[in-house]
């Protein structure tokens, strides 16, 4: 048996928020003009053809299934599901399987999460961002906070017993305490895990610009820092234990695919796929996807294949960011970690960070590679 | 034709002294000094016009590209004079154009009879152009004023005539007017060399004594020097000897340039040509020195010799560390070329292996380095200039430093500078703001005079020192680009001066120490760890930055420890972009040099330092 987990990525949005550089188009983008129902049925199609490439793996069992995008929730049930039907033809599911979907909570309805239920999905992931208004505003993002609650209540209303909230930190602006503020709003909504990723100004986003243009700030390193350990020590309180440097509470099975460098394939447009040590992506944009399958082409871009040293060194990478932590370590890498006494515990003979080693992992994986 | 064929015209050996004339051309940096050898070359028809380029006799690629000429060469022209109808020929001995070469200048100019003034007429004599005028006076040389350009639209030649007839003491209207790029007024320019500058005068029957005014290495040929013959005569295997060393030679080839090399059977009284002896280092051919014959030597040398001597001295280092060597053989080779080049090894904990090299000046200093970078592929860092200080401690005993980490810190009496006098040529309206510079500069003013209605010529003693730091580009600035300067050594004085060090982390980084005015000590301190605290990238750890004068904490900037140092996210699986970050990374941090435990970019270095800003604001200012 060998299993292969799935990612999905739908690389549409209703506006592009101001941080975002992702590999996603508005309406105004797309090629032809067409608007998003227009385009979501041709586009299920592509993603349909791909699988048939994923189908001449020698893979057997789909652990886990993830909807990103993009913003997957613009597509209608019925296109998902069409996805969905098609994988477990082709695948068996696991027992536990689990199928999650990113979702924008101004888009959610209890209908809406109804159907999402109906056809599979059982682990919805929200885009909280901030409970703050103006935090949102920097961001550009158009949700109103309280559609969070009110969709989070929907979900568990339609049968969804895995609920996630992702958030952001760091915005410029942003003070501490309306960062713990957003925190509190967050588990205070009942969901069963966290994620909280620090904002990355990435060079050619709206954001960057007004940076550059000096109308606002870039969040000092050392208050990001003091809100990583705010979010570690409130999601812990909550009963919600960190599994991964930036997610708390039950772990995303998904994710763990990803830190474990398990096989996963990404159908989509610019979407990354990894299958016994070989890396490959697809090209990014949709209409060029969507072409290539069109004519029975690969939509693969690039390939990697990885030989023993970059294999070591993205276990090294990608473990140290899990609790489970760093395993068959050598004297070396232990000399490297008696450098970081606060930082670095050793249990069991694995490695793993404490939050104060977190904030530094980078660092600290740079003298381990 | 006033041109002579070659095989018609007086042949080396066998010219009366009666017949030449040896000039010079003293001319800024792009007064067209090149421009008008060129037309030189194509009207007295030495060059066939098949293989005329421009910038003909700047042989060093790097002269021609940045359109100054390091290294004189002296070019025999037949020429016959309009007015007298008779045949000549006339040595044009070219000169280094710059404020470091004023030595080398001086020996070009005691090799002459009489000089060329060559001024544009869109922009006025410089200060540089203005030394060398008075050098060519003091050396008692025919003056031909000359300006350049005419065909500019910006010419303004009543206005600059009026300028050089009041410096040189003729009338305006004895001022000629060339376009060396037309070719007007070339001609004639030749007839008044000869009918104005007068003919070498010599003893044919005395000892043999030839000045070299120029000694230049040759890959294929080894030095190739470039003599005057004074008294007596040169002729092909005699056994030659330098007056200042001692050291025979035999001449295995002697002739003139034309303006390729031509073997002749040797060189009699007032000429000008070239010696080849198979030496391969042009430290045994010195400008200034008096060439005899071993056979039958003079007992006076011909005055003026000098050694050279570093006014200024900087650390090079190559970036990679395993250049060393290649560093090594660049300058060994270098200076087979360049007899004012000094260097020896040091190390720096900051920086590495390299060497302390001596300079005549700034702009010495920049050739070498470019020379350094382009002939040998080297990358190269350079530590700030400094300039020698003569240290007398307490107990009387003398330490010469040319580098602040020599600076003794036992009780000090007393320590010299060097002073320059310095002539800065600048519009009248910026007097005050060249005064307050000079003056905060620790400037003494020696006088002021009037060149025309709105230019000054204003003098001042200053510190050498101040000078090599960032001086031009202040003055420059300041004046919009319109002011020149030019400076000679004047000898050294007492300067109530201490070493400031900088310590990171509680260790001295020589790399940033510096000797500076006691007033300014401060300053520096500030001003260097604010700077450091910018470039250095935050440790593990907290990091202090001091600026200290002996056991004396002056200034103080902390770096904080580094808290966070996490990408947090990764992009939908991205695994490969997150791993090539962190190898590159990692590449970064291999250039990191360590000083103790902390890491700073040699970027950090250089910025600091700040000697490649400085040198391409110099390079800006000086092509101005």
């Amino acid at each position: 048996m060998q299993n292969l987990s799935f990612y999905v990525h739908i690389p549409y949005c209703v506006k592009r928020c101001g941080y975002c550089d992702f590999n996603t188009y508005t309406p105004a983008e797309l090629r032809d003009g067409g608007t998003l129902e227009g385009v979501s049925e041709g586009f299920i199609d592509s993603l349909i053809a791909e699988v048939t490439f994923a189908s001449r793996t020698q893979t057997t069992t789909i652990p886990t299934i993830f909807f990103g995008g993009g913003t997957p929730s613009l597509m209608p049930a019925k296109e998902l599901g069409r996805v969905i039907d098609l994988l477990k033809q082709r695948w068996e599911f696991a027992p536990d399987i689990e199928v999650t979907m990113e979702c924008n909570p101004d888009t959610l309805t209890l209908q809406s999460l109804e159907e999402y239920r109906a056809i599979g999905i059982n682990r919805i992931s929200m885009g909280m961002q901030s409970a703050n208004t103006n935090v949102l505003k920097v961001l550009d993002r158009t949700h109103n906070p309280e559609n969070v609650a009110k969709s989070v209540d929907n979900a568990r209303k339609a049968g969804f017993d895995n609920v996630s909230l992702d958030l952001i930190y760091g915005t410029p602006g942003e003070t501490l305490e309306e960062w713990e503020s957003t925190v509190k709003s967050a588990l205070s909504y009942g969901v069963n895990h966290l994620s909280a990723y620090a904002l990355i100004v990435e060079d050619g986003t709206k954001l960057s610009a007004k940076i550059k243009r000096g109308e606002i700030a870039r969040t000092d390193d050392d208050l990001m820092a003091q809100m990583y350990l705010a979010v570690d020590a409130q999601a812990d309180k909550a009963g919600l234990p960190w599994y991964e440097l930036s997610n708390w509470g039950r772990p995303a099975e998904h994710n763990l695919v990803y830190w474990r460098n398990q096989n996963w394939w990404g159908l989509g447009p610019g979407a990354h796929s990894h299958l016994d040590g070989v890396r490959w992506w697809n090209v990014k944009h949709p209409s060029k996807y969507s072409e290539k399958l069109a004519n029975f082409e690969s939509p693969m871009q690039d390939r990697e294949v990885l030989g023993d040293k970059e294999k070591n060194e993205e276990r090294i990478m990608l473990q140290i960011r899990l609790r489970e932590g760093l395993s068959d370590l050598t004297p070396e890498q232990l000399k490297v970690f008696a450098n970081y006494p606060n930082d670095v515990e050793i249990i069991e003979n694995r490695a793993v960070l404490t939050p104060s080693g977190r904030l530094i992992a980078d660092r600290i994986v740079r003298e381990l590679i | 034709m006033p041109a002579i064929p070659l095989s018609k015209a007086p042949q080396p050996a066998a010219t009366d002294p009666a017949q030449i004339r040896n000039f010079c051309i003293i001319a800024h940096i792009d007064h067209g000094k090149s421009t008008l050898a060129d037309r030189m070359l194509q009207i007295t028809e030495v060059v066939d016009p098949r293989q005329m380029r421009a910038q003909y006799l700047d042989r060093m690629d790097i002269e021609r590209e940045r359109g100054i000429t390091i290294k004189s060469q002296a070019v025999r022209l037949p020429w016959q004079s309009g007015r007298d109808g008779k045949d000549y020929i006339l040595n044009m001995i070219d000169t280094p154009g710059h404020v470091d070469f004023t030595y080398e200048v001086s020996r070009s100019l005691a090799a002459c009879e009489g000089a060329v003034l060559l001024v544009d007429c869109a922009q006025g004599i410089e200060a540089q152009t203005l030394a060398n005028l008075y050098l060519a006076m003091e050396n008692n040389l025919r003056i031909i004023p000359v300006l350049n350009k005419i065909d500019l639209p910006a010419a303004q030649p009543e206005k600059f005539a009026l300028e050089l007839s009041k410096l040189i003491g003729c009338q305006p209207e004895e001022v000629l007017r060339v376009s060396g790029k037309t070719g007007v007024g070339v001609e004639e320019l030749l007839d008044e060399i000869v009918a104005q500058i007068p003919a070498p005068v010599g003893n044919k029957d005395a000892e043999t004594r030839a000045l070299i005014f120029d000694s230049v290495y040759d890959v294929y040929r080894g030095v190739v020097t470039y003599v005057r013959v004074v008294d007596g005569k040169l002729s092909p295997r005699d056994q030659i000897q330098m007056y200042s060393t001692g050291a025979r030679h035999e001449l295995l080839e002697i002739g003139a340039i034309s303006p390729e090399p031509i073997a002749s059977k040797g060189l009699g009284v007032g000429e000008v040509g070239y010696l080849i002896t198979g030496v391969k280092d042009v430290r045994q051919s010195r400008v200034g020195d008096t060439v005899t014959l071993y056979q039958k030597p003079t007992k006076e040398p011909l005055a003026g010799y000098k050694d050279p001597k570093p006014m200024v001295f900087s650390g090079l280092y190559p970036i990679d560390g395993a250049e060393f060597p290649m560093l090594r053989e660049a300058l060994d080779k270098l200076q087979l070329n360049d007899a004012a080049l000094v260097y020896e090894p040091e190390s720096s904990a900051a920086l590495g292996f390299g060497f302390r090299c001596g300079f005549l000046g700034l702009l010495h200093m920049e050739i070498v380095r470019e020379r350094l970078e382009r002939e040998a592929g080297l990358n190269l860092i350079s530590t700030a200039p400094n300039v020698v200080y003569e240290v007398t401690l307490e107990d009387g005993k003398h330490i010469t430093v040319t580098n602040p980490s020599e600076f003794p810190n036992g009780k000090i009496m007393e320590v010299q500078e060097p002073i320059v006098k310095a002539t800065i040529l600048a519009p009248s309206e910026y007097i005050g703001t060249i005064m307050e510079l000079c003056q905060d500069r620790r400037g003494t003013l020696l006088g002021m005079d009037y060149l025309s209605e709105d230019r000054v010529e204003i003098r001042y003693d200053l510190p050498l020192a101040e000078i090599v730091f960032d001086f031009f580009d202040q003055l420059k600035s300041r004046t919009k680009g319109y002011a020149s300067l030019d400076y000679e050594d004047k000898g050294n004085l007492p300067g109530n001066l201490v070493k400031v060090d900088i310590l990171l982390n509680a260790e001295t980084v020589d790399a940033f120490s510096a000797i500076v005015h006691r007033d300014k000590a401060y300053a520096y301190g500030v001003m260097m760890t604010g700077k450091l605290r910018e470039l250095i990238p935050r440790q593990q750890f907290e990091v202090p930055i001091q600026a200290a004068i002996g056991a004396k904490i002056i200034a103080r900037e902390n770096i904080r420890a580094i808290r966070k140092d996490v990408l947090a996210k990764c992009y939908g699986g991205d695994i490969t972009r997150k791993r090539k970050l962190l190898e590159k990374q990692k590449e970064g941090k291999k250039r990191m040099k360590m000083v103790g435990r902390v890491e700073v970019p040699q970027e950090a270095f250089v910025a600091a330092l700040a000697t490649d800003a400085d040198i391409e604001k110099v390079k800006a200012a000086r092509d101005k």
